[in-house]
């Protein structure tokens, strides 16, 4: 290779960025992809779901960035930030989508940038702090789990956008639950100390569980068009693959969910979601007239 | 290149230093399971080790700026930069493993500030502009630096060497292509671009090394066709490049000296504050203590989850003898 070709080439014309490395595989993946709303599916109520499918990744993937420069290990790095930017991915499709359907044409920035913490619709558990690795993996276990039966079913959605990004990132979340998984059999039955702090992070995790089930009703009126899924259609297939997990780990078998309450999907949230977004907003609202 | 003979170690036996001399002369890789000098072995584990290492180091000025990107494609982009360098440190450390060392104590070395790492990473990244500069410049000289080395005479690290110079040339371009974004947009995007080629430009031009005069190793290095190029040619191709690239930029690069040589065919450029780098390797730079302690921190706190594996993988290896 001529490597310094590579870098006199710097100053060549591209076209477009069709030729960089990143950020173009993401529009690639609904190439092709009708994006006319279904029959009779509200727009606006539409553009809400794909906010809270979008927040539950931005929210989680900023939280998971944290880990970067600061891991156990510099496979689980790369690990980490792999699942991180799965997540932005995804985040970013599901807000694009919000906006077409919406009909203001708001891009991925606008809703990342400039919506207050009220106006976000991800579960708690994505804003709760980091913590420690084992509650990393504890809260990558449960999301991973949860996310990945819904978005199995949403392959089959009725809008044709959301069942293309669904069908996209079956894979991806595959990948991160088995992630998840692989470290929570590590730490349950690896030292009698990890043990402790695997169990005490499921622990910690486990009372933001209950509004993962919960049904909004707005997910409930798209459920029954076939544009969304139930959460609580998925409770017993994501309690089984919990179990399993956790018992294969040598740890207590999970209690029963907590009692399914709307929360974050409704704007209420955590104290802790408002200095994640704060640090993610900063520099975009620093300057607000700029091109990035 | 000339082949002087080698000085063998005690005790070597002269028909395995006479086949590793031509081996040299010849262009030749050498492989792990090849004879070696002590000599070359001991300056390899160092040279990779370092590399690797600022690798890991370098992960940190801009992985600052990961979860505060301005937009969720530049977040996506230097997220997925950051992430590479973590694969560049593996892939180099692997290469170091040959030669018969361990991760571990590398790892070690480099927490016990016992190794260096580039002294480039030792300087902050106040804005995100520095982002781009860092793409640009700094990874602009890595890449002068270390095209050469996929030539480099020992296998697994020109091996190593190919991959991370594609994958250095794409984080280079999005350095310059985020800097020609900003140029394009606000008179305070443009003003925060001029600033950070004004903190880095220097530091840059110090990734290559002290002047030739003052590398001793460098034709020793030179010799076992571990080294291609000196540190002043190096420097001299750096900025002969960089010149048209900041002009179509629009920035201006702080050397008054610096001018076209028609006579040379090259830049004329002025002189590096080598007292600075010296400070700076010697471990007094701005972030020196920095960087190093919070490597030192994530290794530490992770001690538990690596003795968990370790205990897993023990278990399950019982499970199944």
């Amino acid at each position: 290779m001529s490597g310094e070709n590579i870098f006199t080439g710097l100053t060549e014309e591209h076209d477009g960025d069709a030729r960089w490395a990143f950020g173009t595989g993401f529009t690639e993946a609904l190439a092709g992809v009708d994006t006319t709303l279904p029959a009779g599916v509200d727009g606006a109520d539409l553009a809400v779901y794909c906010q809270m499918l979008g927040d539950d990744a931005l929210v989680q993937s900023q939280r998971l960035v944290q880990w970067v420069t600061d891991a156990p290990e510099l496979e689980e790095e790369v690990a980490l930030a792999n699942i991180a930017l799965d997540l932005l991915g995804q985040a970013r499709l599901l807000l694009a989508r919000a906006g077409q359907a919406d009909g203001t044409g708001r891009d991925e920035d606008a809703f990342a940038y400039h919506r207050d913490p009220a106006q976000f619709r991800n579960v708690r558990l994505t804003e709760a702090p980091r913590g420690d690795f084992a509650h990393a993996v504890a809260t990558l276990l449960v999301l991973s789990s949860w996310r990945l039966a819904l978005f199995t079913r949403l392959a089959d959605s009725a809008d044709p956008v959301v069942a293309a990004i669904a069908a996209k990132g079956v894979n991806e979340l595959a990948y991160h639950r088995e992630y998840a998984v692989a470290w929570t059999l590590r730490l349950g039955d690896g030292t009698p100390y990890s043990h402790e702090r695997m169990a005490a992070a499921i622990a910690d995790v486990w009372p933001l569980t209950g509004e993962l089930l919960a049904t909004h009703p707005l997910e409930a009126a798209l459920a029954a068009q076939g544009v969304a899924v139930d959460p609580a259609s998925v409770r017993d297939e994501v309690h089984d693959v919990l179990t399993r997990v956790l018992t294969a780990a040598t740890l207590p078998a999970p209690e029963a969910f907590p009692r399914p309450v709307v929360a974050g999907r409704d704007g209420e949230h955590s104290e802790h979601l408002a200095p994640l977004l704060e640090e993610l907003q900063s520099v975009a609202r620093e300057h607000p007239e700029a091109t990035w | 290149m000339p082949t002087t003979a080698q000085e063998a170690p005690p005790g070597a036996d002269e028909a395995l230093q006479a086949e590793f001399d031509a081996r040299i002369a010849a262009n030749q890789r050498v492989e792990p399971r090849d004879w070696m000098p002590e000599a070359y072995r001991r300056t390899l584990v160092r040279q990779v080790s370092q590399h690797a290492h600022s690798e890991i180091i370098g992960m940190q000025p801009e992985g600052d700026w990961i979860a505060s990107a301005p937009s969720l494609r530049r977040k996506a982009i230097l997220l997925a930069k950051v992430q590479d360098e973590a694969g560049h440190g593996l892939y180099l450390y692997a290469a170091a493993e040959t030669l018969g060392v361990d991760r571990n104590d590398l790892t070690e070395r480099l927490i016990e500030g016992r190794q260096k790492y580039s002294s480039i990473f030792n300087y902050p990244s106040l804005s995100y502009a520095d982002v781009g500069v860092i793409g640009w410049l700094v990874d602009g000289a890595a890449i002068c630096n270390q095209v050469p080395l996929c030539r480099t005479s020992f296998g697994p690290y020109a091996r190593a060497m190919v991959r991370i110079c594609k994958e250095e040339s794409f984080h280079q371009r999005q350095g310059y292509e985020l800097l020609m974004r900003m140029m394009e947009g606000t008179e305070g995007q443009r003003r925060m671009v001029q600033d950070a080629v004004d903190r880095w430009w220097w530091p840059s031009l110090m990734m290559f090394g002290p002047p030739d005069a003052d590398s001793p190793n460098t034709r020793q290095s030179m010799t076992w066709g571990i080294k291609i190029d000196t540190n002043d040619d190096l420097r001299q191709r750096f900025v002969d490049m960089t010149v048209p690239q900041a002009e179509k930029l629009g920035v201006t690069l702080p050397d008054p000296e610096l001018v076209w040589n028609p006579e040379r065919g090259q830049h004329d450029f002025g002189t590096p504050d080598w007292d600075e780098l010296k400070r700076v390797i010697k471990g007094d730079g701005p972030k020196n203590a920095e960087r190093v302690s919070r490597r030192r921190a994530a290794h530490e706190k992770g001690a538990w989850v690596r003795e968990a594996a370790t205990a897993y993988a023990r278990k399950q290896q019982e499970a199944t003898v």
